[in-house]
């Protein structure tokens, strides 16, 4: 029955196809991948898209100087897609004739930090809690799964508003919160995995050795729940930026003059009638940047399986 | 069965209780409702009469007392915005939410079963690439944008539908399709990945070979055992729908619990917080065991262990 995992449906997807260990690159293997991924046109074509946000995220906002804070109000509400006043106004301007295109690759460089660190956070926090878990006999592991019945009982988004309105709306916090409200699926795959492995012989072997718990935990079990865990995170990248937004849009995220693509959209909003770029835009690089991440993460799931991976093969064959 | 239903239950309840602690204390530590209801030059004495008449200058363990012992007897407290019991006030909202929740979650569930059986039937094929790339965008797109694109095609451009508001045929168009996509996405991809499982399994080949029509085979034979996950992620989608409900409601301005959520924290209205986490609460968690039942109802191993 449902006893152990029942998360959301990306948990039940990753354990529809068990996670199988990586094996050490060799440059054949990464050509051979490479090919494959040539092969598939989507997830080609997500991974290049990828690739471009974050090399603008990283070294966009450097190059930029103040570009995205300059106003000019001749250019106010500039519509986009003319090259009449240069390329920093291909993608238009706001009504306060900031450049769009900008103020979009320094947006992209707080979306993508605040997800990558909500990730990290609840990866690092929902393992550990986890690993308690699985491996304390007594009731603090029944505990840490009350906690997260709590946390996956009730809708995220409301969690996030009430601790938001408790501490003011900063970075930090909106990393705390959608940390947070992701943990449960850290907490019951690692609980999971330790239950099953403390049981194989060679954690009895270490103990018989006469090595500690702590060392047991760490050099032993850590290991092998490493992957799986990795896998589960890349695939909840795409959640947490969907969730950055929403509380961003509903005005409780990330606090102007900071932008991230969700507050970006917040405030075009206002501009609906006159100027649709300025909600349109930000919302429409949210989701070429998630369906990037699933149709891709999608693709390497079936890559690393050595079950599914002639799929892949043989529609690579069929293209070349 | 019985026995670990009850053991649900009993769980469901604990979660419960430790929930309605931490918002208690969490929304009380939101700062003192006494700064927003009454004039920024009110008088000292007024600021006590105010406090006093809330209970709010008590100690916070003396407050929590006096919540639990009320809770016992059925009062969930007052509401300051309104001045009306919060149980009202949480109770006239309900229904709006639970009746788009429902509405957007049939439609996700039918639609997904359709679409996701035919997918699985030919893996590859042109439908399944379309079924699959759709679904997948639907789980991927930030649902308040696709509410914004909508109004912006649909009532700024176009003029076809009302751009906020609850009332007519035509007011329901949009926060229904807002809220379908998001389950309706999820759900293809489960339907259609367990479907391929069962597909291939023995018996389908067996049902096939007899000479059932092709048909009853997808729908009947193989659909059942299908459900087992597609019920289990559609439960779960109960906490996500209430999500979705919080931004739909906003942006189209429904007196629903979502906003009706969002309105009472930013206005520290704590009664009403309260009462509406516990009773959105009450609604998720008798999903979750009615999902158990529904498990139960689908799969004989579970019923007769």
């Amino acid at each position: 029955m449902r006893f152990s995992i029942r998360a959301s449906g990306i948990n039940k997807m990753v354990n529809q196809t068990p996670v199988t260990p990586v094996l050490p690159p060799s440059p054949r293997r990464g050509m051979h991948l490479l090919g494959l991924l040539w092969g598939d046109k989507f997830a080609f074509f997500s991974a290049v898209f990828l690739i471009v946000i974050i090399v603008f995220a990283v070294i966009g906002p450097s190059l930029l100087g103040d570009t995205a804070t300059k106003l000019n109000l001749r250019a106010r509400n500039f519509p986009p897609f003319t090259l009449e006043r240069g390329w920093m106004y291909i993608l238009g301007a706001d009504a306060l004739g900031r450049s769009m295109i900008a103020r979009l690759i320094v947006a992209s460089q707080n979306t993508m930090a605040i997800a990558a660190s909500a990730v990290l956070f609840s990866m690092l926090v929902g393992g550990t809690l986890g690993l308690i878990s699985g491996f304390s006999r007594g009731w603090v592991g029944g505990f840490i799964m009350r906690i997260a019945d709590v946390i996956m009982s009730f809708p995220s988004l409301l969690i996030a508003v009430v601790i938001l309105y408790m501490f003011e709306p900063s970075v930090m916090n909106l990393v705390f919160v959608l940390g947070i409200t992701r943990m449960p699926i850290y907490m019951r795959t690692a609980r999971a995995e330790v239950l099953e492995i403390r049981e194989r012989l060679f954690v009895s072997a270490a103990h018989v050795m006469g090595a500690s718990t702590t060392r047991i935990i760490v050099r032993h079990i850590t290991p092998l729940i490493l992957p799986t865990l990795t896998t589960i995170a890349t695939l909840d990248f795409a959640f947490v930026m969907l969730g950055e937004s929403a509380l961003s849009f509903l005005g409780i995220g990330i606090q102007p003059p900071e932008i991230t693509w969700g507050l970006m959209v917040a405030q075009g909003r206002n501009y609906l009638q006159s100027a649709w770029w300025l909600a349109f835009l930000p919302g429409l690089f949210i989701m070429c940047s998630t369906l990037s991440l699933n149709l891709l993460s999608g693709w390497v799931r079936i890559a690393l399986d050595p079950v599914q991976r002639w799929r892949l093969e043989i529609a690579g064959d069929g293209h070349e | 069965m019985h026995k670990y239903l009850t053991k649900r239950a009993l769980h469901s309840f604990l979660s419960l209780a430790g929930l309605l602690v931490l918002v208690f204390f969490l929304a009380r530590l939101t700062g003192d409702p006494g700064n927003l209801y009454l004039p920024i030059d009110a008088t000292l004495e007024a600021r006590q009469e105010f406090t006093e008449k809330h209970g709010l200058n008590d100690p916070i363990y003396v407050q929590f007392g006096r919540y639990v012992v009320d809770l016992a007897h059925g009062d969930l407290g007052e509401s300051i915005r309104k001045q009306r019991p919060a149980i009202d006030v949480v109770l006239e909202a309900i229904p709006v939410t639970l009746s788009l929740a429902a509405v957007a979650m049939i439609i996700a569930l039918l639609s997904s079963i359709v679409i996701g059986s035919l997918a699985a039937y030919r893996p590859g094929g042109v439908f399944d690439r379309v079924a699959s790339i759709a679904s997948l965008a639907g789980a991927s797109a930030p649902d308040f944008w696709v509410a914004i694109s909508a109004i912006l095609l649909f009532s700024v451009t176009l003029g076809w539908l009302p751009t906020s508001g609850m009332g007519g045929p035509l007011t329901w168009i949009m926060p229904i399709a807002i809220l379908i996509i998001r389950p309706f996405g999820l759900l293809v991809q489960v339907v259609r990945g367990s479907m391929i499982t069962v597909l291939s399994s023995a018996y389908v080949k067996t049902a096939r070979a007899k000479g059932v029509r092709e048909r009853a085979v997808i729908f009947i034979h193989a659909l059942r055992n299908a459900m087992l996950p597609v019920i289990t992620v559609a439960g779960d989608q109960a906490a996500g729908i209430a999500n979705g409900a919080v931004i739909v409601e906003t942006i189209f301005g429904w007196p629903g619990i979502g906003k009706l959520m969002i309105d009472s924290i930013i206005q520290r209205d704590f009664a009403v917080i309260q009462t509406s986490i516990l009773v959105t609460a009450i609604v998720i968690l008798s999903i979750n065991i009615a999902v158990d039942i529904a498990y139960a109802i689908l799969d004989p191993r579970i019923r007769h262990k």
